[in-house]
């Protein structure tokens, strides 16, 4: 026989103490208080800015919805618009195709499995600032190694002016971010491939599918739930790209990769309205919400994960 | 339907060979059972017959075609997965006619073959749910009427059983062999079950360390083991075996090595003079008057026998009684052994001496 001890609340601990509400609010304040500096004061302060006429190193007045009508007949803002909705839209497209290609590929069972796995994971683990500035190396005027090579394979005659033309510039910007977005996409799906059980698999191959059925009826359907998650997370990154095209082309040649990031900072800082400037970020936030409520849908548990257990 | 045939059948994984020479032949029809302990080979050789694992070298046959170098999905054989490997985002009807989709049936005789399969398996009421909805019982089942409905040549069970519970296995046992029985197709099943393998069976195959030990029906293996390793993995509680020697004057005495002596009925010629093993069964021990003294060492009445460890001399025992014995732990009981039912092994080569 063993004895059980047990400790009864002594009667000197405060009544407050024995209220489950009460504590628990407690627990959560530190939390709460994080959030709300460096959350919700920052998004307050932003959307607040939005409805002022603030210059940097001067106060402004609430002007209402002024910045937002100027805005409105912004040739500028909207192009920046429809660049962030291509860029985003063209990049996530590319990023989930050759980001899923890329998990399959890593799915099988090939030599140094391992070692392509961590080398893959590269482009995401190096600074953005860094590989942006490597791009701009690779797509210089005069010395990318992009001409270089083809000119050397003569396939072209003189360098490609990469950054300095409105199509190539969109081309070559959005190229810099699939390779930098694709670790996400390749990896995270890697990682969902990974819990479908070979025996399904099996079970397929010996029910007569060929691969493309197998992938087709097996993998992509139980697949779904986390690349609704992985797209969303890749969108919102993508949509909200700053540090690339800051490096790459500061939004030229004439504003052909201006997305709206870069727009709002340089109207902002080193055009000094921030009022403008944060109403062009504000103006980011429906496009987000959009993409959130995607990702909220996606995640709902599909029915046949509904019920049971295992 | 079709026979099955293994010919000279070797895998190894690397330089590891882990099936060692395989030779089984299996009539049209047939339910064979492949059974040993784990790691012995049994399910390798199943995926091997599956497709899903090369093979090193020899040959498989399905219906006289040799299949090694056919991919799993052009061999016409079904299979149930230990785990199942149900479609989880299918529902219990997409599951069981998704073989039928692929191959491009009519949706009129695809619907016609899952509810006569659902029917046969009870399934009709849930040929709406998901996976995740069903009994571990249920779930088998539905496994079972995916390979039902494709009408294959060979049906093939990988340790079906072992996720259900002791009860559930039970009555599946039956209803597997009912299923045999009705459709007749080819079954090889996998288990490490003895008692699955003794009840279901037609023909037993015993594996053991990538190698068969023993081919045989269910009691012949029982009743006429070929070696001790078969004479210890058939039968439940497992056969008794004592260590000694034939009485050089009196073959027909076993001396075992604590010097008590046994007896045996035919002793056959090639035991004279080998160490030997004294393989004798527990139901083979009965309570007598007088006979040999055992002190009883543990008791356990199940209602329907009573299982005793008693020693024997120097060695414990195990035998069991279709009486009720009314005995403490401490006491003395006396035993008559059926000389009829002894096997003599000998020790250095591990095989049965027969008489």
């Amino acid at each position: 026989m063993t004895t059980v001890t047990t400790t009864q609340p002594t009667a000197t601990s405060a009544p407050w103490l024995q209220n489950n509400n009460l504590l628990g609010f407690f627990f959560m304040l530190p939390a709460a208080v994080f959030l709300v500096c460096f959350l919700t004061y920052p998004l307050g302060l932003g959307v607040w800015l939005g409805f002022t006429d603030t210059r940097i190193g001067r106060d402004g007045i609430f002007i209402g919805l002024e910045n937002y009508i100027f805005l409105a007949r912004d040739k500028v803002f909207w192009l920046a618009v429809f660049n962030t909705l291509f860029y985003t839209l063209i990049a996530s497209i590319l990023k989930f195709a050759l980001g899923l290609w890329l998990a399959l590929l890593l799915n099988e069972n090939l030599p140094f499995k391992s070692f392509f796995r961590a080398i893959v994971l590269l482009p995401w683990v190096v600074p953005t600032v860094l590989s942006a500035l490597a791009f701009w190396w690779i797509f210089d005027s005069q010395f990318s190694i992009l001409s270089w090579s083809l000119m050397r394979l003569g396939l072209i005659d003189g360098p490609i002016n990469f950054l300095g033309d409105p199509t190539n510039a969109r081309i070559s910007v959005i190229a810099a971010n699939v390779w930098r977005g694709i670790p996400f996409v390749a990896i995270s799906l890697l990682a969902g491939l990974q819990t479908i059980p070979a025996s399904l698999q099996e079970a397929a191959s010996l029910d007569g599918a060929t691969h493309w059925q197998r992938f087709r009826y097996v993998t992509l359907p139980m697949l779904t739930p986390i690349i609704a998650v992985v797209m969303t997370f890749s969108v919102l990154f993508t949509f909200t790209d700053f540090q690339l095209i800051y490096v790459l082309t500061k939004g030229g040649p004439v504003n052909a990769t201006h997305l709206m990031a870069t727009l709002s900072f340089q109207r902002g800082i080193p055009g000094g309205q921030l009022g403008e400037g944060a109403a062009i970020a504000v103006a980011m936030i429906p496009f987000l919400l959009a993409a959130i409520m995607f990702s909220f849908f996606g995640l709902q548990r599909r029915k046949w994960q509904q019920g049971g257990q295992d | 339907m079709a026979g099955v045939d293994f010919v000279d059948v070797k895998k190894s994984f690397g330089a590891f060979p882990v099936i060692k020479g395989v030779d089984i032949q299996i009539e049209d029809g047939e339910f064979v059972i492949l059974v040993g302990p784990s790691g012995c080979g049994k399910s390798t050789l199943l995926r091997m017959l599956a497709g899903l694992e090369n093979i090193t070298a020899g040959e498989i046959r399905i219906g006289g075609r040799t299949v090694n170098a056919l991919p799993p999905k052009d061999r016409d054989i079904a299979m149930v997965f230990q785990n199942y490997a149900l479609y989880p985002h299918m529902t219990v009807a997409d599951n069981m006619a998704f073989s039928l989709m692929l191959n491009g049936s009519a949706k009129a005789e695809i619907d016609k073959r899952v509810n006569a399969a659902a029917e046969i398996l009870g399934l009709t009421k849930l040929l709406d749910r998901f996976p995740r909805q069903l009994s571990g019982g249920q779930r088998q089942r539905v496994a079972m009427g995916r390979a039902i409905v494709r009408d294959p040549q060979v049906f093939l069970f990988d340790e079906p059983l072992s996720n259900l519970d002791a009860k559930l296995r039970v009555a599946m046992r039956a209803e597997i062999k009912e299923l045999h029985q009705r459709l007749k197709t080819t079954t090889v099943y996998v288990t490490h079950d003895q008692i699955e393998a003794m009840t279901m069976a037609d023909k037993i195959v015993v594996m053991h360390d990538g190698v068969v030990e023993q081919i045989g029906a269910p009691l012949e293996l029982y009743d006429r083991p070929a070696n001790l390793f078969v004479a210890g993995f058939i039968g439940s509680p497992a056969m008794n075996m004592i260590k000694g020697r034939l009485d050089a004057s009196d073959p027909t005495r076993f001396v075992a090595t604590d010097g008590t002596a046994l007896p045996v009925s035919r002793p056959p010629a090639a035991a004279k003079g080998r160490d030997l093993i004294y393989g004798l069964r527990p139901e083979y021990m009965a309570l007598a008057g007088e006979g040999l003294p055992a002190e009883v060492v543990v008791i356990e009445p199940t209602g329907y026998e009573t299982q005793m460890i008693v020693r024997l001399g120097g060695t414990e025992v195990t035998c069991v009684f279709r009486e009720r014995v009314d005995v403490r732990p401490g006491e003395t009981i006396h035993l008559k052994i059926d000389a009829e039912h002894v096997h003599l092994f000998d020790v250095e080569s591990g095989r049965r001496l027969f008489d």
